[in-house]
């Protein structure tokens, strides 16, 4: 499970793509493409391997106005599951 | 119904390939040389490709390496936005061609390991050697930092060597093995009574693979292809035949499947002759399978059919002699039975030596005995 002081980065391979053909937002990863919806794609593009999880889910709750907790549980979800899948990585 | 675009290509750049394996996807009609795509018309490809949707593309062969422009391949490939992988044995990859597909921007590579050990792969390989240059260039690999997957392919003669074969993917810093029990397609239909995994041994690669996946979570992701003979539901027909992927051979045919030539009534486009997206869209081998309409019973009224899409049609095309019939793999056709004794009978066989792939414009070797 994330923490809130983990660092989370998109290893080498893994990348956000705009697919132009199907107008959405996409994470390309080896055999994987994963359509983002705006949450997700929201929480992606704050990851930038410098700040914690702590401090993007505290963006992502004022940018969109929702509690913190929330936004913390549904990001933890989203990313443990690309973490389990090797397309996130997380700096100690 | 309405047809999506395709998520993957798969681009055999080649047939040409140092390594012969007995179970090699390729056609038993390999493709020579001077029949190859030339350059130009493979980044014509990839770009209608993009275009079309493709997102992932997978070049592969025979061994692209040998092709001789792979470099100037992958650049392309790039270029024109896809997220491309190379699939490959490593023979013909040296320190400073991979430092220039770095440089191309190559994603990921996908390392095929034929055994564990010299002795093993070498033998399947049949290129004495390549074991141990294959070591160095999944070092080399390493040091790049390329994502990588190790791609097992296991069979009756090398399924003891899984358990080392995850524990050579750890050690090599893989993020993902692909344990794929042999598809008997092509080549490996020849060798089927030297290759079939017994009952025993296919029972036991399930669990290894099931433990060898929790032991390893968030380590080594496991993507696990079963042996099909043994199994009473047949495997899903990728996404649906013509719904996710298409396969563009050496001389530019467009394939809905990789063995899909095996079915002899159907006819294949040729990206020399017509765009990529009519191929796809419109094509008549494309069409034969879309959907759902063309199933026989017990197919057509069996509440899995979008789940496995009816089973393999390569399959039903090579045991039971009609590329519409149900997958004989599955418990519901009335050939399972027979498929069951026919696995029974190929496990069981003994004394046989292995059929090689040859070399395209080679003559295709006879099964002996
Ligand atoms: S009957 Fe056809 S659709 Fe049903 S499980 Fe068997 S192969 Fe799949
Ligand atoms: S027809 Fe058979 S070989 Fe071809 S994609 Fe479907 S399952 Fe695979």
């Amino acid at each position: 499970m994330i923490t809130e002081q983990d660092v989370p980065y998109l290893p080498r391979g893994v990348r956000i793509h705009r697919d132009t053909v199907r107008d959405a937002w996409v994470l390309l990863a080896p055999e994987r493409a994963i359509t983002l919806d705006a949450i997700a794609h929201a929480i992606l593009t704050e990851i930038d391997g410098a700040r914690s999880f702590g401090e993007i889910t505290a963006a992502l709750a004022a940018r969109y106005n929702a509690p913190v907790e929330d936004i913390a549980k549904d990001s933890a979800g989203f990313l443990g599951a690309l973490r389990d899948r090797r397309f996130l990585e997380v700096q100690p | 119904m309405t047809t999506r675009p395709p998520i993957a290509m798969l681009a055999e750049l080649t047939h040409r390939c140092p390594l012969s394996c007995p179970y090699c996807s390729n056609p038993l009609e390999l493709a020579r040389v001077d029949q190859e795509l030339d350059t130009g018309t493979w980044k014509s490809v990839f770009r209608q490709a993009a275009e079309l949707g493709v997102l992932q593309l997978h070049l592969s062969g025979g061994e692209p390496a040998s092709r001789r422009d792979l470099v100037e391949l992958v650049q392309a490939a790039r270029d024109a936005g896809l997220y491309t992988n190379l699939i490959t044995s490593g023979i013909g990859l040296s320190e400073r061609r991979l430092g220039e597909l770095d440089a191309a921007g190559l994603d990921h590579i996908q390392l095929s390991l034929q055994g564990t050990d010299a002795a093993m792969a070498d033998q399947i390989g049949g290129y004495s050697g390549g074991f141990k240059r294959k070591m160095q260039v999944a070092a080399w690999i390493g040091a790049i930092g390329f994502p990588l997957t190790l791609n097992a392919v296991l069979h009756r003669r090398n399924l003891h060597q899984l358990p080392q074969a995850i524990d050579m993917a750890v050690e090599m810093g893989a993020r993902r093995i692909e344990v794929a029990t042999v598809q008997f397609h092509g080549w490996a239909l020849k060798n089927r009574d030297t290759l079939m995994p017994t009952r025993e041994q296919a029972r036991e690669a399930d669990a290894i693979v099931r433990d060898a996946r929790l032991r390893l979570k968030g380590t080594l992701v496991i993507d696990y292809v079963p042996a099909d003979y043994h199994s009473d539901y047949p495997k899903r027909c990728m996404g649906g035949w013509g719904t996710t992927g298409l396969n563009v051979t050496p001389e530019g045919k467009v394939l809905p499947c990789h063995a899909a030539e095996t079915i002899p009534h159907l006819v294949f486009e040729n990206v020399k002759d017509q765009p990529l997206a009519e191929i796809w869209y419109e094509g008549a081998a494309f069409q034969a399978y879309r959907g759902t309409d063309w199933m026989q019973e017990p197919c057509r009224s069996c509440e899995r059919k979008t789940v496995d899409f009816g089973g393999c049609r390569c399959q039903a095309m090579a045991i039971v002699g009609d590329a519409n019939a149900t997958d004989p793999v599955c418990i519901k056709s009335p050939r399972h039975g027979a498929l069951q004794a026919l696995a029974e009978a190929h496990a069981s066989a003994e004394g046989k030596e292995l059929v090689y792939r040859s070399a395209p414009g080679k003559p295709i070797p006879e099964t002996v005995g």
